[in-house]
């Protein structure tokens, strides 16, 4: 690369923006966590400021914790989130493996079919959806959210998981056959194995949207038994207005998790990105 | 032994393949039943009202109902204008500064990208709740912490509570939006212009292209088709948001409407607030107008942007 595409006042400037922006992207999770830690005189005399021993505090998370039954409501998102997102992986992979493995009647229909969800959200079927939950006895329970989690987040699964699967060499597949392998087998035992990266792409994608969806889970599941974590915060915190402690310290519990989980597959999440899967 | 041959023997010898079904089924029926027959029934349902405890065909009626019968139509223009609204904001502000986080984070041996790329995305991953609450503390008058952050640089005589003001409350939510949301852009453009080949910027180095020439004159036109799908990801969410307006106002997006879009009028209608009865069928024809809204975008990408942009591509 020659010299005239990097001269130091442009790498200077190049870092000033890129920092700048990433104060902005950062400072209000910075702040909302720093003065979940302090007493209410510290939270408005000194806002910028992290906590000192003198300003520490933490009566908002014991106000939490004796009021919202998070630990409840942070198990059903678990269970919500996972569940669906197997149901997506299984039934994805599966679907994706047929589009992409054999030729039959139909195949580019079916996958365009299929492509439709990608670009047409599945909220705006809510009216009919919640009909069919009442009819089928399944408003309140999780076993809907789960099914709408699953249905939403098949388009886009599957559309990535054919694009890998392409790629996985006939040879091998064809010598599993030889073998006398059943497609089953091959699936399961050649085939999914080899797809793994695609695999924990498509799971962070899908994952993200189904924590934080606030929609369904105020639509179809509002019970106190079914709440999910997104749904109990927003509750919660429209009781609490006044309680700035008792506020501060949800919005951390609920940023925190994601966060963690966010360090960790970032990595996965960013290289998902930008190896073209979203095209 | 190519897969083709291969398919017509097994076809030959099993005239059904079974497990080709077993594979398809479970997504198949799962799609279907939660996706696409609802998407279809509430169409339906535009299209019936419910007049004494029966279902009643009114063909159109609840359209005429939402366009022109003033107890709908002066909600509906207004959650349409103010969509509109919301949508020329996250193009005006949130593309053009994720095409220049990208174009900054490309640059050839730049130390750090990597931290920068995860701070910077780290918005897009919380939840609507946490941003529309934590940006409404930081905006609050009460803790005053954007008119003092305002004082470091001069500008404290420009503070309004602006969530509460309604000339500055949907301008305010979309640019919190934005702040959300400008990683996804970032991170599209980005991995464009990592896919441009080293060739062709060697190239115009060649001819002296460098620097910004080079970005607007070589690597602009190259990255249109991702700019093209950063649009319509834009589109399609704007035109579908509804839990950051109901996080941050409620859902009677205040002060006074002024924050309303359609998904907000969508949940009103459809379940009613305050005084007035929820009415399934009226939810119908919102969301009805909704999806032929995000249908017409995404059939204009589909049939002329993309058409056209394809010719830049390797």
């Amino acid at each position: 690369m020659s010299t005239a595409t990097r001269s130091l006042p442009r790498t200077i400037g190049a870092h000033a923006i890129l920092i700048t922006y990433t104060m902005i992207a950062l400072f209000p999770v910075v702040l909302v966590v720093m003065n979940s830690f302090k007493s209410r005189a510290g939270i408005f005399g000194a806002p910028l400021t992290p906590p000192t021993p003198k300003t520490f505090d933490l009566i908002g998370y014991t106000t939490v914790f004796g009021q919202g039954d998070f630990v409840h409501y942070f198990q059903n998102s678990l269970v919500v989130t996972v569940l669906s997102l197997f149901f997506v992986l299984l039934f994805g992979a599966m679907a994706a493996f047929a589009l992409s493995e054999y030729r039959f009647r139909g195949n580019t229909l079916m996958g365009l079919y299929l492509a439709l969800g990608i670009m047409i959200p599945i909220r705006l079927g809510t009216v009919a959806i919640l009909q069919l939950m009442v009819a089928t006895g399944l408003v309140n329970t999780l076993a809907a959210l789960i099914l709408v989690y699953t249905a939403q987040g098949l388009p886009l699964a599957i559309f990535i998981l054919s694009e890998f699967m392409k790629q996985v060499s006939d040879d091998l597949k064809n010598a599993g056959r030889i073998d006398g392998l059943s497609e089953y087998t091959i699936f399961f035992r050649l085939v999914l194995p080899l797809v793994r990266p695609a695999m924990a792409t498509v799971a962070v994608f899908t994952m993200i949207p189904i924590w934080n969806d606030l929609w369904f889970p105020l639509i179809l599941a509002p019970s106190e038994e079914t709440k999910t974590v997104t749904l109990g915060a927003q509750l919660f915190l429209g009781q609490f207005v006044t309680n700035w402690n008792a506020i501060l310290a949800a919005l951390s519990l609920a940023i925190l998790p994601v966060l963690i989980l966010y360090v960790i597959f970032s990595r996965q999440l960013i290289r998902g990105i930008t190896s073209g899967a979203v095209k | 032994m190519d897969t083709e041959t291969m398919a017509a023997e097994t076809r030959a010898k099993r005239p059904i393949r079974w497990h080709v079904g077993v594979f398809l089924a479970p997504a198949v029926l799962v799609y279907t039943a939660f996706m696409i027959l609802p998407l279809f029934g509430t169409l339906q349902l535009s299209l019936f009202r419910n007049i004494e405890q029966s279902q009643v065909f009114v063909g159109l009626g609840n359209f005429r109902t939402l366009f022109g019968d003033p107890n709908w139509s002066v909600n509906f223009w207004n959650a349409l204008r103010n969509n509109v609204w919301f949508f020329i904001i996250h193009m005006l502000v949130q593309n053009p500064i994720g095409i220049l986080l990208a174009a900054l984070l490309s640059s050839p041996r730049l130390r750090f990208t990597a931290f920068y790329r995860t701070a910077i995305f780290v918005p897009t991953i919380l939840s609507f709740v946490i941003v529309g609450f934590a940006w409404k503390l930081i905006l609050s008058p009460i803790w005053g912490v954007a008119p003092h952050l305002m004082d470091f640089v001069g500008l404290k005589s420009f503070f309004t509570p602006w969530l509460g003001k309604e000339q500055y409350a949907l301008t305010a939510l979309s640019l919190v939006s934005v702040w959300q949301f400008v990683g996804i852009p970032m991170m599209l453009i980005y991995a464009a212009l990592l896919s441009i080949p080293d060739e062709v910027i060697e190239a115009a180095e060649c001819d002296g292209v460098t620097g910004m020439a080079q970005f607007w004159k070589i690597k602009l036109p190259l990255i249109l088709p991702s700019i093209g799908i950063i649009s319509i990801l834009t589109f399609v969410g704007n035109f579908n948001a509804f839990d950051l307006i109901y996080t941050a106002q409620g859902a009677l997006a205040g002060p006074n409407y002024s924050t309303d879009i359609l998904g907000t009028f969508l949940y009103r209608a459809f379940f009613g607030f305050q005084l007035q009865v929820g009415d399934p069928n009226m939810g119908a024809a919102i969301a009805t107008i909704m999806f032929l809204i995000i249908l017409a975008g995404v059939c204009v990408y589909l049939f002329l942007v993309q058409t056209r942009l394809r010719r830049y591509q390797f």
